[in-house]
C-alpha cells in the first residue's frame, strides 16, 4: 500500500457472478492475492439490495445496511467487484449517514441480529482500491507484461459515476480514474462516443428489443472509435457485452462485434498471472493475447511508437461532456 | 395376532405411501416445460437414462458422491460442523436400530446363528443407536429454538417428526429399564429356560439377579449371602448367560432402572411391560407409516437427490428434468440451510410474504406441483416469492439435499407467471434471469406476463387528465415531496435538459409515442396531479436508473430518484388495490 501497510477489506459477493462469470471472481481474487490485498467473505451478506430499489425503498435500504452493518460488526471496509452493488450501497450510505430518523427505524430492524449501522466503514469499488489505495505507479511497477497498444474501449457504467455527489469515485462527467488504470498495462485508452452511457442492461427482461438497441448503440460506437476491445468492471455490463452481445449478432444486422474482457483479467494477465489461475482458459479474445508481450523483451520506446495505428477513424468527440 | 395386524396396517399404509410419493415424481411437474407427456413415456426416459449413466463413467461420479455425500454427508458438513454432527448422530443411530433392532430377525440372526437381542454387542449397541439418536435430536432442538441466531424456520411437520421419534426411542428406553426391572419378566423367562431348577436354585438366580443386574424382586432383597450369590452364578452360567449379557451393557435402559426401581414392583404388577412394549410398538409403526407422507421421506428421496444431481445438468432430456424437480421437492428437509444464504432474505422484513424464503417456497412448491387449487390470493404470494429472487444461485450452493433450487424456481415461476395473475415485480432488474433465460421460454410465454403487467400497472385509466383518484392519492404530492428520494420536485422549471439527457428518450425518433411522458414531463405532470398520466407512462418502466437525467439537472433535482419513488408509489398502489 502506499502508506506501507498492508490492507484488508471485506469482499462483496455480486449475484450476477453465478450466472456464468464465475471467472470475474476467479481474476479479481487472484489479482488482490498478487497485489497483496487480503480480502475476507463474510457469508451472511446478502443481496446489495439493487432490485429491490425498483419496489419497495425502505427494502432495499435495509438489504444494503444489513451488508454495512456486517461490515462494520467485522471491522472492514467493503468492496464490490459490481457498479450496481456499489452504486447501491453507496446511496444507503448516504440516506442513512443523512437522515436520522430513516437510520433509527433501519436500526429498529437490524437489531434483532444484533447489527447496527453506524457509519463507520465505507463502500469501495475495485477500481476505487486499484487506484486510490493502491496508486497506478505502485501497479505499475508491478507488472510482468504490457498489453503493448492495445486500443481499448473503457465502459465506467453508470453507477460507478452517477449519482456524482453520493459515489464520488471520479469527477462525474470527466472521469480519469479508469483510463489511467487501463493505460497503466500498456493498453490505450480510445476517446469514443457515448463512452459513459448505460449499457443497458438494467431493462434486461423488462424490454428486452430498448436493452439491446442501447448495447448495440455502445458496440458500435466503440468499434467506431477504434477500440479492438471493451473493458468493464461490472457483471452488468459484462454479460450486455458478452452474452446479449452475441444475441444481437444472432438476431439483428450487426457486423462490427467488440470483444468485452474484464479489468482484472487484463490486469491478471499484465500481473503475470498465469491464464487458469485467471479462470480464462479459452476465453481471452484472440487480439488480446495477441497484443500480450513480456515488458522485458519489449524496449520501452516501441510500447507507444511501433503499434499505434496512424489514424484511428472517427474518434475525438467525447459527447459526454455535452450536457 | 394384534400385533400382526397392526403391523400389516403399519405396513400397507407405508407402502400406499411410497407408491403415491414416487410415483408423483412421474406424474407432475413443476414447470410447464413438458406439458402433457404421458406418465408412462416419463418412465421410459427415466430408465433409459439410468442404465446409460451405469454403463458410462458416470458411475464413478455416483459412487463418489455415495460415499462422500450420501455416507458421509460432507455438504452438511460444509454448511455448519454442528449440524453435521447433529445428521450424523440421528442416521447413523437409525441406521444401526434399522438392521440391528428392528429387522434384527431379518438380518442380523441370518448371519449370526446365535442371536439374541439381549446379547453382546447387540444389547449394547441398540442403546447406543437410540443414544445417538436422543443426542441428535437434543442438538437439532437446540438450534431450532434456543440457537436462535441461526434462523431456521420451524413448522409443525418439523415438530411433529421430532416428537415421534424422540416417542419411539423414549419408548425404547423405557421399556428396557421396566424388563430389567420386572420380577414377573423374571418369572417368565425362568420358568422357560430354567425350568428344570430346584426352587433354591431358581431363588440363588434371583438374588444373583437382583444383586447384579437390576432386577427388582418383590420378596429376595439384600444383602445377600455369598455362597447364595456363587450358587446363583453357577445357574445363571448355566441358564441365562448364553442369551444374556449383563444388563449394564444396555446402559440407557439399565440408568432408567436405577430411577424407577423405587416404585418397579407396583409398575410390573401394573403391566408396564405389557403397556410398553405396545407403546414403543406403536411408535414405531406410527413412524413406518408417517414416513412417506413426511419430511423423514428424505431419507429415500435425499440420496437419490444428491447423486441424479451429480450425473445430470441441463443438457439432460427435460423429462427427466421435470422428473428430478419432482424428487428434490421430496428431498428437501426443511433444514433452513437455503435461507440462512438467501440474498433477499432479509426483504421479508418489509414485504410480508413467507414465500420469499427459498425453504418456505418449498412447500408452496408441493402444493403446486401435486396440482392443488389455489385461490388467486394464495397464487399472487407464492408468485411474489418466486420472482422476488435475484438467482444468486446460493440456495442451491447451500443445499446439503443438492437440490438445483434455481432451476426449480425458475420452472415454478414460468409455470405461475401464465396464470394470468399480474405481476408488477418482473418491471424491474427481478426480470432480469428470465431476459438471460429468455431462449428457454417460449415467446408468447416470454410476453404474456410482461404485457400484462405494463397493461395493468397504471389500474383503470379513464382518459381524463386527473383520472379516478384512489384513496390517498390527494395528499400523494405531499407525500412525494416529503419522501427521502422525491423531496427535490419542486426545484423543477421544465428546462427537459433530463430528457434531453436521457439515454432512453435518444433512443427512438419519436419518444412520446413510445414512452407516454418524458422525463421532464413526467415532473410537470407529478406536480400537476396528474397521476393517470404518470403512472401509466411506459417511461417509467423503460428507465433505466442511469441518473444522467439527474447528474445533468441544472436545478438538482433528483430525476431519477423520483423515477424510483414512483415506481415504488405505482405498485404498491395497486398491490393496494389488489389486496382490497
Amino acid at each position: 500500500m502506499r502508506n506501507g501497510k498492508s490492507m484488508k477489506i471485506a469482499l462483496f459477493r455480486c449475484c450476477m457472478t453465478s450466472m456464468g462469470l464465475a471467472r470475474y471472481e476467479t481474476s479479481s481474487n487472484a489479482v488482490l492475492r498478487e497485489l497483496g490485498i487480503e480480502f475476507v467473505n463474510i457469508k451472511e451478506f446478502n443481496c446489495c439490495g439493487y432490485p429491490l430499489r425498483n419496489l419497495n425503498f425502505e427494502a432495499y435500504l435495509l438489504s444494503s445496511a444489513r451488508n454495512l452493518a456486517l461490515a462494520e460488526r467485522a471491522g472492514l471496509d467493503i468492496l464490490t467487484i459490481c457498479n450496481c452493488c456499489y452504486g447501491s450501497l453507496k446511496y444507503a450510505e448516504h440516506v442513512l449517514k443523512k437522515f436520522v430518523s430513516t437510520r433509527e427505524q433501519v436500526n429498529a430492524n437490524l437489531a434483532a441480529e444484533g447489527l447496527k449501522f453506524s457509519g463507520t466503514v465505507s463502500t469501495k469499488h475495485l477500481l476505487g482500491v486499484l487506484h486510490d489505495d493502491l496508486g497506478v505507479e505502485t501497479i505499475r511497477k508491478r507488472l510482468k507484461k504490457t498489453l503493448n497498444g492495445l486500443r481499448i474501449a473503457t465502459h465506467y457504467g453508470c453507477h460507478l459515476l452517477r449519482p456524482k455527489e453520493v459515489v464520488g469515485f471520479d469527477q462525474g462527467f470527466q472521469p480519469v480514474k479508469f483510463d489511467a488504470l487501463v493505460e497503466a498495462t500498456g493498453a490505450v485508452s480510445v476517446p469514443w462516443t457515448g463512452k459513459l452511457d448505460c449499457c443497458g442492461s438494467p431493462l434486461l427482461g423488462v424490454n428486452d428489443e430498448l436493452s439491446m438497441d442501447l448495447a448495440e448503440k455502445k458496440l458500435r460506437n466503440a468499434h467506431r472509435g477504434g477500440a479492438q476491445c471493451l473493458t468493464v468492471t461490472c457483471p452488468y455490463c459484462q454479460i450486455q457485452f458478452g452474452r446479449i452481445q452475441r444475441r444481437i449478432i444472432e438476431t439483428r444486422n450487426f457486423d462490427t462485434p467488440v470483444p468485452c474482457v474484464l479489468y482484472p483479467e487484463l490486469l491478471g494477465l499484465c500481473l503475470g498471472i498465469d491464464r487458469e489461475k485467471l479462470g480464462l482458459e479459452e476465453k481471452l479474445p484472440e487480439v488480446v493475447s495477441a497484443h500480450l508481450r513480456d515488458i522485458e523483451a519489449q524496449p520501452a520506446h516501441e510500447v507507444n511508437g511501433q503499434t499505434m495505428p496512424a489514424a484511428i477513424p472517427g474518434t475525438g468527440a467525447r459527447t459526454d461532456a455535452q450536457a | 395376532m394384534l400385533h400382526k395386524i397392526a403391523l400389516l396396517a403399519a405396513l400397507a399404509v407405508f407402502c400406499a405411501g411410497m407408491i403415491v410419493k414416487i410415483s408423483a415424481w412421474f406424474r407432475y411437474s413443476v414447470g410447464p416445460q413438458i406439458a402433457g407427456l404421458q406418465t408412462s413415456r416419463r418412465v421410459a426416459s427415466a430408465l433409459r437414462g439410468i442404465v446409460h449413466t451405469f454403463f458410462s463413467r458416470k458411475v464413478v461420479t455416483l459412487l463418489k458422491v455415495f460415499f462422500l455425500e450420501v455416507i458421509f454427508q460432507s455438504k452438511v458438513l460444509k454448511e455448519d460442523t454442528l449440524r453435521w454432527l447433529m445428521h450424523m448422530c440421528i442416521y447413523s443411530g437409525f441406521t444401526m436400530l434399522f438392521f440391528l433392532h428392528a429387522l434384527d430377525n431379518l438380518v442380523v440372526a441370518r448371519f449370526y446363528p446365535g442371536y439374541s437381542a439381549t446379547l453382546n454387542p447387540f444389547l449394547f449397541l441398540r442403546d447406543a443407536g437410540g443414544a445417538l439418536i436422543v443426542s441428535g435430536v437434543a442438538l437439532a432442538v437446540y438450534r431450532r429454538f434456543i440457537r436462535k441466531a441461526e434462523r431456521p424456520m420451524t413448522s409443525r411437520m418439523d415438530i411433529a417428526v421430532m416428537v415421534m421419534v424422540s416417542l419411539t426411542v423414549l419408548s425404547g428406553f423405557l421399556l428396557e429399564a421396566a424388563k430389567i426391572t420386572s420380577h414377573s419378566t423374571f418369572q417368565t423367562m425362568s420358568e422357560e429356560y430354567a425350568g428344570q431348577a430346584d426352587p433354591e436354585e431358581l431363588k440363588s438366580l434371583e438374588s444373583y439377579w437382583v444383586k447384579n443386574f437390576g432386577l427388582v424382586s418383590p420378596e429376595i432383597k439384600g444383602p445377600f449371602d455369598k455362597a447364595v450369590l456363587e450358587k446363583g452364578k453357577t445357574a445363571h452360567k448355566v441358564n441365562c448367560a448364553e442369551c444374556h449379557s449383563s444388563a449394564q451393557w444396555g446402559f440407557g435402559g439399565y440408568a432408567a432402572s436405577i430411577l424407577v426401581r423405587p416404585v418397579a414392583s407396583a409398575l410390573d404388577n401394573a403391566g408396564l411391560v405389557v403397556f410398553l412394549s405396545w407403546a414403543h410398538f406403536i411408535s414405531v409403526l406410527g413412524l413406518l407409516a408417517y414416513l412417506p407422507f413426511s419430511k423423514m421421506f428424505h431419507v429415500l428421496a435425499t440420496p437419490l437427490s444428491l447423486m441424479v444431481n451429480s450425473v445430470m445438468d441441463s443438457q439432460s432430456e427435460p423429462a427427466n428434468i421435470a422428473t428430478r424437480q419432482m424428487l428434490e421437492l421430496d428431498a428437501c428437509t426443511h433444514c433452513g440451510a437455503c435461507t440462512l444464504r438467501c440474498s433477499v432474505a432479509v426483504a421479508v422484513h418489509m414485504i410480508p410474504n413467507q414465500n420469499i424464503l427459498p425453504s418456505e417456497k418449498i412447500a408452496s412448491l408441493k402444493r403446486l406441483a401435486a396440482g392443488k387449487v389455489l385461490d388467486s390470493k394464495e397464487l399472487r404470494a407464492i408468485q411474489q416469492g418466486m420472482v422476488l429472487c435475484t438467482n444468486c444461485d446460493r440456495c442451491s450452493i447451500a443445499c446439503p439435499s443438492g437440490i438445483q433450487l434455481r432451476d426449480l424456481w425458475f420452472s415454478a415461476r414460468e409455470r405461475l407467471l401464465q396464470h394470468s395473475v399480474e405481476e408488477y415485480q418482473l418491471l424491474s432488474p427481478f426480470a432480469y434471469y428470465r431476459g438471460l433465460q429468455r431462449e428457454a421460454i417460449e415467446r408468447k410465454n416470454y410476453l404474456k406476463p410482461l404485457d400484462l403487467a405494463l397493461k395493468n400497472v397504471a389500474g383503470k385509466v379513464d382518459g381524463s387528465v386527473n383520472g379516478t383518484l384512489m384513496a390517498g392519492e390527494k395528499t400523494l404530492l405531499g407525500k412525494l415531496n416529503a419522501s427521502i428520494q422525491a423531496n427535490s420536485l419542486s426545484n423543477c422549471y421544465r428546462c427537459a435538459t433530463c430528457t434531453n439527457s436521457c439515454p432512453v428518450v435518444l433512443n427512438y425518433e419519436r419518444p412520446a409515442e413510445v414512452l407516454g411522458l418524458l422525463p421532464h414531463q413526467l415532473m410537470h405532470a407529478v406536480s400537476l396531479r396528474c397521476w393517470d398520466l404518470v403512472f401509466s407512462s411506459r417511461m417509467l418502466w423503460d428507465c433505466l436508473g442511469c441518473y444522467q437525467c439527474q447528474d445533468n439537472c441544472p436545478q438538482c433535482v433528483s430525476v431519477c430518484d423520483i423515477i424510483y419513488e414512483l415506481k415504488n408509489r405505482a405498485i404498491s398502489r395497486r398491490n393496494d388495490e389488489l389486496i382490497s
